[in-house]
C-alpha cells in the first residue's frame, strides 16, 4: 500500500534505543514484539535514568535533609511535573503516584466512593471496560449497596449512546475507558463528560490505553480523574498515576495510612497531608516514577502526534494486509476506521483457539496476546471465550505487521492440514 | 529446545479435531460442572453421571477451548467412561503426576513427605501419554489438567449428594 504522507516516526533509527528489540530472540528468531497494550519495551534513556538515579544520587524522598535526598525528591517531584504537563493538567498537584492504574481504580473507588456513595446511588460504566475499571465499583456494590448501569456496545464496537441520558440520569459518577485494550475503540470522551455533568456526575477515565498513544489533555477531554500505568509507556512498572481535579481530590479522605501521608501523628489521632502526598503512603516508587519521567520526555521528543501519525498509518497497514491476506478466515473485532480507532487488533483465525495461535506464532518469535484481555464481560458480548491481540506502538513497523502475517499463515499449515 | 511437535502430537491433533464425546446429559441423573481457566478463559462444561456401584456410567463435555484442552477433555473422557471413580481418582493423580502435578510436595511439618503417600499409582495411561511433551510448555500445564481438575470437582460433589 502505497503512502500519501511521509511516516512521522523513523522506526529503524528509533529501534536501536530499545536494547530488547535490536538484542533480544526468541527460538533463535529474531523478537516481533506485537504486545504493547500488555506492556511496552523499555528505551535506554528509560533504563539509564533508572541505573544513574541507583548509582550517583540515590535516597529516600521527602525525608533526608542531606544532598542526596535533597536531588531524589527534586527528582521525583519534576517527574511527577511531567506527568501534568504530559496531560495537560494545571497543576502537578493533582498527579498521585500510584503502583498502576489498577491502583487508582482501587483508590478512587475506596476513597471517593467510600465518602460520596451510599446505597442505591449510581455509577455508570461500559461493557467494554477492562476489570480494573470493573471489579472495584462491584466490590464497592457489594459492600454498598450502590447501583452499577452500563453503556453497551454497538455492532460497529463502539459504545451505543442511544440510551446514554437515560443511564446517567440520577448517577454520581461516570467511568469509562478512552480508547478499549481489546477493540481499540475509542469513545467521545469529551461527549461523554459534557453528558455526565449535565446530569451532575463525576466522570473518571480509565487512560491506560490513551495516554501512551495520543495526546491527552484532561482539560478538552474534560473528565474530573483520569488513571494511566507507567509500563504501557515505555516507562517501567510498579507506578501508575490517579490525576484527580485539586478540589475534588482535596475533599478525598485517604487511602492507605502511613508514612508520607501525613502532616502529624498524636496517639489519638492524625492529620493527613496534603494533596497529592496525602495518597501516597509509605515510601514511593521513587525509581519508578524517575523512570516513568524519562518515558515522557522520550515521548514528548518524538511529539505525541507523531506517534498517532505513525500508528494511524500502520494500524491502516495491518488491517488492510490481514484483510487481503486471509480474507473471510479472519474476523477483526473493532472498528474499521482508523481515525476511530487505536492500533490494538484483537481477531479470531480459522476457528483456531487462540492460545493455538499464538503458540505458532511464538516459535517464529512473534509476540501477541492471546486470551480474555481482562475484559471477561466483553468477550462474552463478542461471543468468544478468548481473542487472539496483535497492538502496535511507536517502535513497529510494516516488517513486525508482515511477519505477524506469515506466522499465521504457519499456524494455518500447521492446524488446518 | 522443544518444538511444537512435541506439543501437538498427531494424536492430539486428532482429538481436537474429533473430540470425542460432546454433548450434554439430562441433569439429573447426570452431574453437571464447570471449570474455567482464568488465564486464557477457557470454559468447560462436564456432565458426568455415576452408578450406584460407583462406575462411571456416562460422561459429556461442552465448552470452548484450546487444542490442548479440548483434546485432553476429549481423551480423558474416552478414558474414564466404564471406570470406577476409584479408578478415576488413581487415573488423575497419574495424569497429575505426568504433568508435574505432585499432591503433597511437602508434609505440613516441613519434613520431607514419606515416599509411599506420594507414590504414583501404577496405572497406563495409554492415549494420555501424548500429552506428556505440554510439560516442556510450562504456560499449557493449565490448559491440559482443565478438564481432569473439573472431573475432580465433579465427582467430589456427586460423591457428598
Ligand atoms: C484499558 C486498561 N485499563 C487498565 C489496565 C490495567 O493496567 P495495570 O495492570 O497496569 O494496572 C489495562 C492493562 O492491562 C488496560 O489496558
Amino acid at each position: 500500500m502505497a503512502m500519501t504522507v511521509p511516516d512521522s516516526i523513523d522506526v529503524t533509527a528509533l529501534k536501536r534505543d530499545f536494547p530488547l528489540l535490536t538484542g533480544a530472540t526468541m527460538h533463535g528468531q529474531p523478537v516481533v514484539y506485537l504486545d504493547s497494550a500488555s506492556s511496552s519495551q523499555k528505551p535506554t534513556p528509560v533504563l539509564d535514568a533508572m541505573q544513574d538515579l541507583y548509582e550517583t544520587t540515590y535516597a529516600n524522598v521527602h525525608r533526608g535533609v542531606y544532598e542526596l535526598g535533597a536531588k531524589t525528591t527534586d527528582l521525583y517531584e519534576a517527574a511527577r511535573a511531567s506527568a501534568a504537563r504530559f496531560i495537560g493538567a494545571p497543576s502537578p498537584s493533582g498527579i498521585v503516584f500510584t503502583k498502576n492504574v489498577t491502583e487508582s481504580f482501587n483508590l478512587l473507588a475506596y476513597s471517593w466512593g467510600r465518602a460520596n456513595l451510599s446505597e442505591g446511588d449510581v455509577v455508570v460504566l461500559s461493557t467494554i471496560e477492562h476489570h480494573a475499571n470493573l471489579v472495584p465499583w462491584l466490590m464497592l456494590r457489594d459492600e454498598r449497596g450502590i447501583e452499577l448501569r452500563y453503556l453497551t456496545m454497538a455492532e460497529d464496537f463502539t459504545l451505543d449512546l442511544s440510551r446514554l441520558d437515560e443511564l446517567l440520569d440520577g448517577a454520581k459518577l461516570l467511568s469509562v475507558t478512552a480508547m478499549s485494550n481489546v477493540l481499540g475503540t475509542l469513545p467521545p470522551v469529551r461527549q461523554l463528560a459534557d453528558a455526565a455533568h449535565a446530569t451532575g456526575a463525576l466522570v473518571m477515565v480509565d487512560a491506560a490505553q490513551y495516554v501512551p498513544h495520543l495526546p491527552t489533555d484532561v482539560t478538552e477531554l474534560g473528565c474530573d480523574f483520569l488513571g494511566f500505568t507507567g509500563h504501557k509507556m515505555l516507562g517501567p512498572t510498579g507506578v501508575g498515576v490517579l490525576w484527580g481535579r485539586e478540589e475534588l481530590l482535596d475533599a478525598m479522605p485517604p487511602f492507605q495510612g502511613g508514612g508520607e501521608m501525613i502532616r502529624d501523628v498524636r496517639l489519638d489521632g492524625f492529620t493527613p497531608n496534603d494533596v497529592p502526598w496525602k495518597f501516597e503512603a509509605g515510601t514511593p516508587p521513587i525509581a519508578e516514577a524517575i523512570g516513568l519521567g524519562a518515558a515522557i520526555d522520550y515521548l514528548t521528543t518524538i511529539g505525541m502526534d507523531a506517534v498517532r501519525t505513525h500508528e494511524m498509518q500502520l494500524t491502516g497497514y495491518a488491517l488492510q494486509t490481514l484483510r487481503d491476506r486471509f480474507g473471510d478466515s479472519i474476523t477483526i473485532f473493532g472498528p474499521d476506521d482508523v481515525t476511530d480507532r487505536g492500533g490494538v487488533i484483537s481477531f479470531a483465525f480459522d476457528g483456531l483457539h487462540p492460545h493455538d495461535i499464538s503458540q505458532v506464532l511464538d516459535q517464529h518469535g512473534v509476540c501477541v496476546r492471546a486470551g480474555h484481555h481482562c475484559a471477561k464481560p466483553l468477550m462474552r458480548v463478542l461471543g468468544v471465550g478468548a481473542t487472539a491481540r496483535a497492538s502496535l506502538y511507536l517502535y513497529n513497523d510494516e516488517s513486525d505487521v508482515d511477519a505477524l502475517a506469515d506466522a499465521l499463515d504457519k499456524s494455518a499449515e500447521f492446524f488446518l492440514v | 529446545m522443544p518444538g511444537l511437535e512435541d506439543l501437538y502430537r498427531e494424536i492430539i491433533l486428532d482429538h481436537y479435531r474429533n473430540p470425542r464425546n460432546r454433548g450434554e446429559l439430562a441433569v439429573p441423573p447426570a452431574h453437571r460442572v464447570e471449570g474455567f481457566n482464568p488465564l486464557c478463559g477457557d470454559e468447560i462444561v462436564l456432565f458426568v453421571e455415576v452408578d450406584d456401584d460407583g462406575t462411571v456410567r456416562d460422561i459429556k463435555i461442552s465448552g470452548q477451548g484450546c487444542s490442548i484442552s479440548q483434546s485432553s477433555a476429549s481423551m480423558m473422557s474416552s478414558a474414564v467412561k466404564g471406570r470406577t471413580v476409584d479408578e478415576v481418582r488413581d487415573l488423575t493423580r497419574a495424569f497429575k503426576a505426568m504433568m508435574s502435578i505432585h499432591e503433597s510436595s511437602l508434609e505440613k511439618d516441613g519434613t520431607e513427605p514419606d515416599d509411599d503417600l506420594n507414590e504414583v499409582p501404577d496405572v497406563k495411561l495409554g492415549d494420555l501419554e501424548a500429552l506428556r511433551g505440554v510439560v516442556k510448555f510450562p504456560v499449557r500445564i493449565k490448559c491440559a489438567t482443565l478438564a481432569w481438575i473439573t472431573l475432580a470437582q465433579g465427582l467430589e460433589e456427586t460423591a457428598s449428594t
